[in-house]
């Protein structure tokens, strides 16, 4: 194993994404994600790579579907406000089933909503813009992950030619924590369909999202259905945490995953059998765990920065076989140890006997 | 036998969609012979935009990509990126390169994107049925302005080469169109040569092509063509806007 | 040891983050589990500025600190937010040269350091942050004094070697204060 080093979360994305083989990065500058920015500005050029910072988050997403389509790897990176400039583009990378790494290091909103960090665009990643399509979202909980899931997310994209974002928030791209950066090997992908110039040896490859027939576009939208349920048969992951004989079952992810494994371990401590399923592909979402755990516990929560939107997800993946509390806070601020280990509690209360 | 008028390689044998009279036929065949004459269709990628022109991505033999409106310049510099020894050019109307892709008009001139872009200006909306444009002509009547370009609540048209000739980073900008055979063979002169500066590293230029809607000027082709002399021209004068290397010779 | 908790407060420019990256480091030679985390804001100079830093032995949950178990104030915002969240027990360290109050609690320790004066007379302008983290190696022993040096060498940036001297001594100073 390398050398541990203290990296900041931003900049190990940008480090991981050059393990990757990520030559080309195209942003703008938004808080709290920045240093991801300056530390390509800073490393591209000198390995005879692209740093370009781009006019605006459309025109940078723009470059993105520009390089993809020539069959090369790479990314841009945002927060909050820019990722809904740059929906457009993402819908556009569906639609012409193109490969891409999208980084969100989320901020609270609406509008401008402020700086701090949040989850709140946890619809806004999993649903996305206009269109049928869908987007590999995943959701690191530490620097080390951060690293990890950056290369998996652009292995994953190129494999489904489809966008691969990773949903980070203002906390995890601040802090510092020991990486080691040891890429193993990085699988790469042949890309026929890439507009790389006929060289006057083959016919044209035409990359497009348009289509005038009807019939067309349906079969089109099922073709690239059929690559999401692949990656849904095999890339789902997840965490589970303490969950073998848990009466509650925390469901988070990101750095409210940290916060409630903390607390998960103070209710164990006061006897009380806590457990957490953490989501690491918020699409895929894990449903198979939580739909078991359903079985064995008498409550979920739902942990989370927003007003509760992937509450929803796991609503729908336990069929509402138990109650799902949520435990929330908004606007960029962190849900405490103390605010989940009460919501635990409450959850403990629910339901008396275990199923 | 010998053949002596062929259809350009670069152009693929079928049939275009356009109506009666449309100049983006003319415009097609002159892109294709530049790119056959260049020897560059192998590395050229051609990025189709959005308006009536959204399918030309079917009509070229090279490479193509089909950009969102008006972002047609922001993929092109990704793919020009991408490759280096890519040619690149941009096939934009007037609505997707003056009105929603104004920002990555300018700055793709700005950075001196070393690509080439074909502006069709023939102010109006076709694709979508004939709407006020942003370079639609002071009173002119369309289906948004059907009482005329009132310029005191719309504002003016943009003319997107005089204003592009005070960025920096533009190499050359040269307005042409092809109404007659004499500007039909100019134009072809102007989108070679922009091929070229790009093979040579030139950097950004644009060719901004004045060109007709008879279906939505409501005009007969041979009227719509005195249309654009009579009143296009005039506002729009053709002629080289900014030629950065003018002085080493054509 | 278990987990200790830590809060660099004060003004930004006051070198709060870098006491912050410091003592992490020093961690992560120690091959510790640490993290840090600063706060961020539009506010890049003379703003109020202040870092979490957690060294444990144990996997690291949350990287917040709600209720540190030593706190580091270098100015009279810092110490008013900070003393109250202290664990009884936890230690204070103080800039008494720009702290004007002494601490209120009585169920911690405060260890007070003139610490912008003693920089200054030390012609160590600017070195503060370092004198209050030599006396809080010293009264708490999160991390090792014997690799004080080899860490500052490690941190100091290539360019800037004239620093690491000014370092060590800003160090030592603090460490050697009695109080």
């Amino acid at each position: 194993m390398s050398e541990k080093v203290l990296m900041k979360g931003n900049e190990a994305i940008a480090e991981a994404a050059l393990m990757a083989g990520c030559r080309h990065y195209f942003g703008y500058p938004i808080t709290p994600q920045t240093e991801l920015t300056a530390y390509m500005a800073k490393r591209l050029p000198k390995m005879d790579g692209v740093f370009l910072q781009a006019e605006s988050e459309l025109a940078a997403i723009n470059m993105v579907i520009g390089v993809s389509s020539c069959g090369k790897r790479v990314m841009t990176s945002s927060s909050s406000p820019g990722i809904s400039l740059k929906s457009e583009g993402l819908s556009y990378l569906a639609g012409c089933c193109l490969p891409a790494f999208v980084v969100n290091v989320q901020r609270g909103g609406p509008g401008l909503g402020g700086i701090q960090p949040s989850q709140s665009d946890y619809w806004q990643a999993t649903r996305g813009a206009h269109g049928d399509y869908r987007t590999i979202v995943l959701a690191p909980d530490s620097v080390q992950e951060m690293v990890s899931l950056t290369i998996k997310g652009f292995e994953l994209a190129d494999k489904y030619r489809m966008t691969a974002m990773l949903l980070a928030d203002g906390t995890l791209g601040q802090m510092m924590e020991p990486v080691s950066l040891d890429a193993g090997e990085i699988k790469t992908f042949d890309k026929p369909w890439a507009t790389t110039g006929t060289k006057m040896a083959r016919p044209h490859n035409i990359i497009n999202s348009l289509s005038l027939i009807p019939e067309e576009l349906e079969q089109w939208n099922l073709e690239r259905f059929a690559r999401y349920d692949e990656a849904e048969a095999n890339e789902v992951m997840y965490e589970e945490y303490r969950m073998e004989d848990a009466d509650v079952c925390v469901v988070s992810f990101g750095i409210t995953a940290r916060v409630s494994k903390n607390a998960v371990d103070e209710a164990r401590a006061n006897g009380i059998k806590a457990g957490m399923i953490r989501p690491i592909t918020l699409w895929p979402f894990p449903k198979k765990p939580l739909l078991a755990a359903a079985d064995k516990v008498k409550a979920f929560i739902s942990v989370e920065m927003s007003m509760g939107q992937m509450i929803e997800d796991v609503e729908l993946a336990t069929r509402c076989k138990k109650p799902v509390l949520l435990c929330s806070r908004t606007g960029g601020v962190i849900p405490s140890v103390k605010e989940v280990l009460e919501k635990i509690n409450e959850a403990e209360k629910i339901g008396g006997d275990r199923a | 036998m010998t053949t002596v008028f062929d259809r350009p390689h670069a152009l693929i044998d079928t049939t275009l969609h356009y109506c009666p009279g449309c100049t983006h036929g003319i415009i097609h065949r002159l892109i294709a012979e530049c790119l056959d004459e260049l020897g560059v269709e192998g590395r050229a990628i051609g990025i189709s935009s959005v308006g009536c022109s959204v399918l030309t991505y079917n009509y070229f033999n090279c490479d193509m990509i089909q950009a969102a409106h008006g972002r047609a310049p922001a993929v092109a510099t990704g793919a020009k990126r991408a490759d280096p020894n890519n040619i690149v050019f941009t096939y934009q109307g007037d609505g997707d390169l003056a009105a929603i892709g104004t920002a990555e008009t300018v700055h793709s001139a700005a950075r001196g994107e070393n690509i080439t872009v074909i502006f069709v200006n023939n102010a109006i909306y076709g694709m979508t049925g004939g709407q006020m444009a942003p370079t639609s002509l002071p009173g002119q009547i369309t289906q948004t302005s059907p009482y005329g370009r009132d310029v005191k609540t719309v504002g003016y048209p943009v003319k997107v080469c005089e204003m592009l000739s005070k960025v920096d980073g533009a190499s050359y900008l040269e307005r042409v169109t092809v109404c007659d055979v004499k500007n039909v063979n100019n134009a072809k002169r102007a989108i070679k040569k922009a091929f070229q500066y790009q093979i040579d590293g030139k950097g950004f230029s644009l060719i901004e092509i004045l060109s007709t809607c008879p279906t939505n000027w409501g005009l007969t082709p041979e009227k719509a063509i005195d249309w654009l002399k009579d009143n296009m021209i005039p506002y729009y004068p053709l002629g080289v806007y900014k030629d950065k290397y003018a002085e080493e010779g054509e | 040891m278990a987990a200790t908790q830590i809060i660099f407060a004060g003004f930004g420019g006051q070198g709060i983050l870098f006491s912050g990256k410091f003592l992490a480091n020093g961690a992560l030679l120690e091959d510790r589990q640490v993290s840090w985390l600063p706060s961020y804001g539009p506010e890049m100079r003379g703003g109020t500025a202040n870092c979490s830093v957690i060294i444990s032995d144990m996997p690291i949950g949350s990287p917040i600190v709600a209720d540190p178990d030593v706190i580091v104030v270098m100015n009279n915002p810092s110490f008013d937010k900070y003393e109250e969240l202290l664990v009884p027990g936890g230690k204070a360290f103080v800039d008494s040269s720009l702290i004007t109050r002494q601490a209120v609690r009585t169920d911690i320790d405060a260890y007070y350091v003139p610490a912008t004066k003693l920089a200054s007379d030390n012609g160590l302008d600017g070195l503060a942050n370092m004198v209050l983290i030599g006396n809080l190696i010293r009264k708490t022993g999160v991390i090792s004094w014997d690799n004080a040096e080899t860490l500052v060498k490690k941190i100091v940036p290539a360019k800037r070697q004239d620093l690491i001297e000014l370092n060590l001594k800003a160090l030592d100073i603090g460490y050697n204060w009695e109080n």
